[in-house]
């Protein structure tokens, strides 16, 4: 009875063969690894309006088939001056290994610190974002392994979504998704934030046609359009739902609204 | 059984050996669980099945006839399940008609583990069997490898241990019919919310000495909720740069049905190439 | 080397409307990240209104698009009549089954009106034909995952034809621009009661 485990991942499928191939090995060699990451699921994202940017996550931490909780954040405000972040200006978001998330964004946020002591001010975004890369990139070779992205306003008071790679390439852009369902929530933000792949109806035939025009959305639009990307994707990915945390910076502070999705 | 056709198996061990990993197959990380109580056996499962990390399909069935007095829940591959209880099923059919008897549990329980344990885990059927027989009520557990297990309340798959919990705590002899599909819908419940390979609806299966009832979605409580905007796009979204349009008549008649259109455009603009 | 699935890439997916279904697929075939050609179909057609789509391995979607065409024919002189949606769908799965232990590296999609009642039928399966039968869509090929996040979002039931069409070309479209082995252009049969209707889209030949 007790003579394999239960557990899918560690009892595939079941192949004729082994699972995994034996390349160049020679015979009776046995390699010793050191695994110090674990992806702990859960997903990531973050459009920029006009006035105003929304960073988004879910809330879900997993490892392997368990939930390790149904309600830890992604999402932090970072910069302020106490350890609530009541006077924050900026929101960081980390997906991938939990631990190193926290690590990487109470770093940034005791860098942002520093930052207001010595200059007398708050950091502005596209510092923090040049800065966060370089922190990110000291550790090329030992990474943090998580997908941060960096929300806030930048110096003209629009809305500034910055995306890294675990290693520090950054880009500041439009919108974002990160994490366990990027690939699932990307392409649908293409098509509703950019209007890729969209038309104006009868405006030409085939090539001729035109594109349908860029507009910069509303806040209640990006709202809407998060949280039906968010219940897409937990319908899909087994590592998300349980609850939606979502961050809104504007001008007047950043308001955080946590919305309920699927726990099964 | 016709067997399985191998023509394609050195061609994909060659490639296994030079390093191509292997196909992923549809896998009902899952939860089954199945109870006896006074007057028949009721089992259970969720409706997740998964490919990966992804939901392959959302509420597919675990639930397997194999007679009428018989049914059987398959966790593990989802295609063995399948087509392991299908045949079994067939076999045992035949039995009984040859015979003239109704089919055991027992016997059915051993067609399976002799089937499984001639591929030695190859066909990863994890399987809960149930049923009732002028024998009395029986409920099995089929592991991949051919072992089995004959006990009062039994789970299995990736919920299992979750489904367990709730078997050790609440499980009591003598339970009535309502108690044991009520105590059988706990275990599947608590699978779907804290087993990720878990999820869905529950299904639920009845059997007695007169009738087995199916109870396909027995419980749902995970309807998706109403989205917040409607995403239909005006007619003209998409560039279309040819279209043809065939009716039924014009290609009943045809055995084969072949796309010459395809190599000679007729007058339609042809497809953008990078030159 | 990389799995046989995403060797050629390609993308396949298929929906339900009112009264009618959609299937469409991409036109690319690679060999890894080399383009070698931008028209090869995915979609077969099997009967009047009996569709397959098939992504994976570029050398088995021609053997089993062949295959399934010689079994289709055999079907028809030996029960003279066409064969319906669900029956091809379980000789897909019988198929594929028989090769449990050397299977074919493709994900199959089967899309059609059922003859008799003209209700709406898609399938999908995996490589060894367990049949996952879906009441919205469908979706197999490198860019799944991208299909399931706009297909998750985009579709809601009882699409008419003209709708479901425009919901079925932007998923595929979307999906595919986020796919570096998918693309270089669609084909989408809308498929209704007395019709079929197949469109060449225009999409990115990059």
């Amino acid at each position: 009875m007790s003579m394999f485990s239960q557990n899918p991942l560690m009892n595939g499928p079941n192949y004729s063969f082994s699972e995994t191939p034996r390349v160049g090995a020679p015979e009776g060699a046995r390699e010793h690894r050191f695994d110090p990451y674990t992806d702990n699921g859960g997903s990531t994202l973050a459009i920029a309006g006009a006035d105003f940017t929304i960073m988004a996550g879910d809330t879900r931490l997993t490892s392997g088939y368990s939930i390790n909780s149904r309600f830890h954040r992604k999402v932090f405000k970072i910069g302020g001056t106490t350890t609530d972040q009541h006077d924050a200006h900026l929101v960081l978001s980390v997906v991938g290994f939990a631990a190193d998330g926290e690590a990487l964004m109470e770093r940034v946020d005791a860098m942002c610190k520093m930052y207001r002591y010595r200059h007398g001010r708050p950091i502005s975004v596209k510092a923090c974002a040049q800065r966060l890369s370089t922190i990110l990139y000291n550790k090329r070779f030992f990474p943090y392994y998580a997908y941060a992205i960096l929300g806030g306003l930048d110096e003209e008071g629009k809305g500034a979504v910055y995306s890294y790679d675990p290693v520090g390439s950054y880009e500041r852009e439009q919108c974002r998704a990160g994490g366990a369902a990027a690939s699932l929530i990307m392409p649908f933000l293409d098509n509703q934030v950019n209007f890729k792949n969209q038309f104006i109806p009868g405006s030409g035939e085939g090539h001729a046609l035109q594109e349908r025009e860029r507009r910069p959305l509303t806040r209640q639009e990006v709202e809407v359009l998060v949280k039906d990307a968010f219940d897409g994707a937990v319908e899909r990915h087994i590592e998300v739902g349980d609850g939606l945390q979502m961050m809104v910076i504007t001008n007047k502070g950043i308001e955080e609204i946590i919305l309920p999705l699927k726990r099964d | 059984m016709p067997g399985f056709d191998f023509s394609n198996y050195n061609r994909n061990a060659a490639l296994h050996a030079r390093g191509v990993p292997l196909p992923k197959a549809t896998s009902t990380g899952t939860t089954i669980v199945g109870c006896i109580y006074d007057g028949g056996v009721v089992i259970a499962a969720d409706t997740r099945a998964t490919s990966g990390p992804i939901v392959a399909d959302k509420n597919c069935e675990k639930l397997h006839y194999i007679s009428s007095n018989i049914w059987c829940a398959g966790a593990g591959t989802a295609a063995d399940t399948e087509f392991t209880t299908s045949l079994i099923s067939s076999q045992l059919e035949l039995h009984s008609l040859s015979t003239g008897r109704k089919p055991r549990v027992v016997t059915c329980m051993t067609l399976l583990k002799q089937h499984l344990f001639r591929y030695q885990g190859h066909i990863g059927a994890y399987l809960v069997v149930a049923g009732v027989d002028p024998t009395g009520t029986h409920l099995f557990t089929v592991h991949a490898h051919g072992s089995t297990d004959k006990l009062p309340y039994v789970t299995m798959g990736s919920g299992s241990l979750a489904a367990m919990s709730v078997f050790e705590t609440q499980w009591k002899a003598h339970l009535t019919q309502d108690e044991a599909v009520k105590l059988c819908a706990d275990a599947i419940e608590s699978g779907i919310w804290n087993d990720l390979g878990s999820g869905s609806n529950v299904d639920v299966a009845i059997i007695t000495p007169e009738k087995t009832i199916l109870k396909r979605n027995y419980i749902k409580p995970n309807e998706r909720t109403q989205k917040l905007k409607s995403y239909v796009f005006p007619k003209g979204t998409t560039a279309v740069l040819n279209e043809k349009i065939i009716r039924k008549q014009d290609i009943g008649n045809f055995v084969t049905i072949h796309d010459l259109a395809e190599e000679a455009p007729a007058g339609g603009d042809k497809m953008e190439v990078d030159t | 080397m990389s799995s046989p699935f995403s060797i050629n890439g390609g993308a396949c997916v298929a929906m339900v409307g009112k009264d009618c279904v959609a299937i469409a697929c991409d036109l690319r075939l690679g060999l890894q990240a080399l383009t070698v050609s931008n028209n090869f179909p995915k979609i077969f057609q099997y009967g009047d209104n009996v569709f397959l789509g098939l992504t994976g391995l570029a050398t088995d979607v021609n053997t089993v698009s062949d295959l399934f065409r010689w079994k289709v024919n055999m079907y028809r002189l030996r029960e003279e009549r066409q064969i319906a949606p669900r029956t091809f769908a379980n000789l897909v799965s019988s198929s594929l089954y028989e090769k449990r232990f050397g299977p074919y590296f493709v994900s199959p999609v089967v899309a059609g009106l059922d003859p008799k009642t003209g209700r709406p039928f898609i399938c999908g399966f995996d490589s060894i034909g367990c049949i996952d039968f879906a009441k919205d869509f469908i979706v197999s090929g490198t860019a799944s995952e991208q299909l399931f996040g706009m297909c998750e979002s985009l579709w809601e039931p009882d699409l008419d034809a003209d709708a479901l069409f425009e919901t079925i070309s932007q998923s595929l479209l979307n999906a595919v621009d986020r796919d570096a082995l998918s693309g270089w252009g669609a084909h989408v049969y809308i498929i209704e009661k007395d019709k079929v209707t197949k469109r060449l889209l225009k999409g990115r030949q990059d």
